[in-house]
């Protein structure tokens, strides 16, 4: 699941992989044209809408993607950096961007391009942006108050007016479309008319365009990969299909003084009851997280067994039931509530004097097993614990 | 030699697209350019001036936000390689050649005094509404950030107010 730094690929090795993404940045920026201030202010006198059009098309394109991999779980977005919002300073900082865009023709990254092609203007303006910055720089203490103004944090358009993102992603694509089409006309009205497009490319650039809004057609009407995971799970309790795995506060017993190596002692209850006490050697994942990126790597590993329990059969089954549809770990459930088992095990009272032999075997059982525990819990009280997984939330940004 | 022709635009902004989607996949975070140059201003400052460098706010924030190195940052590599591939595109399209581009109707200290001008107006701008057309408006716009299309609306709005006043710069 993305994004994959710093999980799955370090800090240091994603600066390497930082040049290979800037090469295809720019080099696509090259290609569009933009490495001319000719192209780039077209937009703002009429003749040339190129910058519109790519910057439109990639933003879209973006914007869908980001939609549809967190739809199908490959990307989770609470991790992805989100530009705050600082409202006063988003705003006269665009309109002295703006300023620079028009006076100077280029903006950073096209200005970047413009130089590496050879165009000497805009290594003059590379030179300029750098005096800029500077002069922020160096005036940070008088600008700080304004810069830090009106902080509200990383706000999402779609939450901010209350839409999904599916839907405000299908309101920026119909406004795009809209956009293209008006640009051809303004185009053709300053330029003069151009020779009418071939009935093929129309064709072609129907299908282009319905393409997004199919996209996102679908994924609001399919379920996202929670929910995909839920149904499964209410299908299969209704069908009554649902097989556990079942293990006896004797056999848990058995694993846990013989074989604690090889389990995961899970309680689903939530942290403070699990906080408040629990038995030995168990971990925490409450029910409502057992979806979380963190206790993922439980459910996938196939080394150890995955033994659920609860205050009640019902609620570890409910955890175990998900557990199998997250990984392919080897998962079970304890047959009685977490109370029973201390009773039976930790309470142990011996049997009265006509007591079976049978009755005698399993007190003597119990009371060993407790004992054990109790000095495998004590010898290993923090080994036990698995290594917490810290999530990292990507810092972004170019400011 | 003749230079081959553009991309068409709509193929471009597929593809830059696509690149900003696995950049956000890979690292989880946007493009940008802005920030590179705002690396090397402070690199700079950290080189020839040790002790301003130290004792400035803004300096010190940044070095605690680039502990290790001020210049191992996401940013620098990443414009590094825009360098490299817009000058491959140039080549391959044969656009590669120095060059000093000017509107029809000024001459060259005109136009010079406009790249540097407008070149710090955006640099300062960018520093104020943290993140320029590609890590503000672009990324910001992938990720459907508030304040990104703000600062979107602002930088295109700005320009095509202030158009009419800069006409004669790039018309005849």
């Amino acid at each position: 699941m993305g994004p994959l730094v710093p999980e799955i690929i370090s800090s240091d090795l994603s600066l390497v992989i930082a040049v290979f993404l800037g090469f295809g940045f720019g080099f696509v920026l090259e290609q569009a044209g933009f490495s001319t201030t000719r192209k780039l202010v077209g937009l703002f006198y009429g003749y040339d809408f190129t910058v519109l059009r790519v910057f439109f098309t990639a933003g879209i394109t973006a914007m869908i993607g980001v939609v549809v991999l967190t739809h199908v779980g490959l990307l989770d977005m609470s991790l992805v950096y989100v530009n705050p919002t600082f409202l006063r300073s988003a705003l006269v900082g665009g309109l002295v961007m703006g300023a620079g865009f028009i006076i100077g023709g280029f903006c950073p990254g096209t200005s970047v391009c413009a130089a590496a092609t050879g165009k000497l203007d805009a290594v003059l303006f590379v030179a300029g942006s750098f005096i800029g910055i500077l002069g922020f720089t160096e005036l940070y203490p008088v600008l700080k108050g304004f810069y830090q103004a009106d902080n509200w944090g990383p706000v999402r358009i779609d939450a901010y007016l209350g839409v999904s993102p599916v839907l405000f992603a299908t309101l920026m694509t119909v406004l795009a479309l809209g956009a293209f089409v008006l640009a051809s006309f303004v185009e053709a009205k300053v330029n003069g008319p151009k020779e009418k497009m071939p009935r093929r490319a129309r064709r072609r650039y129907a299908v282009l365009a319905a393409m997004p809004l199919a996209i996102l057609f679908l994924v609001a009407v399919t379920p996202n990969k929670e929910e995909r995971i839920q149904n499964a799970i209410a299908e299969a309790a209704r069908q009554k299909k649902c097989k556990f795995k079942e293990i006896s506060a004797d056999r848990l017993a058995d694993e846990l003084m013989n074989h604690a190596f090889e389990i995961n002692l899970i309680d689903v209850r939530s942290k403070k009851a699990f906080d408040a006490g629990h038995l030995p050697l168990a971990i925490n994942i409450p029910l409502e997280n057992i979806f979380d990126r963190t206790s993922e790597g439980v459910f996938r590993q196939r080394h150890k067994r995955n033994i659920f329990y609860a205050d009640s059969v019902k609620t570890a089954k409910k955890a175990c039931l998900s557990a199998k549809f997250i990984g392919n770990a080897e998962n079970y459930v304890l047959s009685e509530p977490m109370q029973q088992f201390e009773k039976k095990i930790f309470d142990s009272r011996p049997p009265g004097p006509g007591a079976s032999k049978q009755a005698m075997a399993t007190h003597a059982f119990r009371t060993k097993a407790a004992a054990a525990i109790h000095k495998l819990d004590s010898a290993l009280a923090h080994i036990g614990q698995p290594v917490k997984k810290k999530l990292v939330k990507a810092k972004g940004g170019c400011s | 030699m003749e230079t081959k022709p553009y991309m068409n635009a709509y193929t471009a902004g597929i593809l830059l697209g696509l690149v900003l989607l696995l950049t956000i996949y890979i690292s989880g975070r946007g493009l940008g350019a802005s920030g590179a140059m705002k690396t090397v201003v402070v690199g700079a400052m950290a080189t020839a001036a040790e002790t301003h460098y130290q004792g400035a706010d803004y300096y010190r924030g940044y070095a605690a936000e680039h502990p290790g190195s001020v210049w191992k940052s996401w940013l620098l590599f990443e414009v590094i390689g825009v360098l490299f591939g817009a000058f491959v595109s140039g080549l391959v399209a044969n656009r590669a050649q120095l060059k000093f581009e000017r509107g029809p109707a000024i001459g060259v200290g005109i136009r010079t005094a406009g790249a540097i001008i407008g070149g710090a107006l955006f640099g300062f701008g960018s520093q104020l509404g943290r993140g320029c057309t590609s890590g503000s408006a672009l990324s910001g716009m992938a990720v459907m950030s508030l304040g990104g299309i703000l600062t979107m609306l602002a930088i295109f709005g700005g320009a095509y107010a202030l158009a009419f006043f800069f006409r004669r710069l790039w018309l005849k």
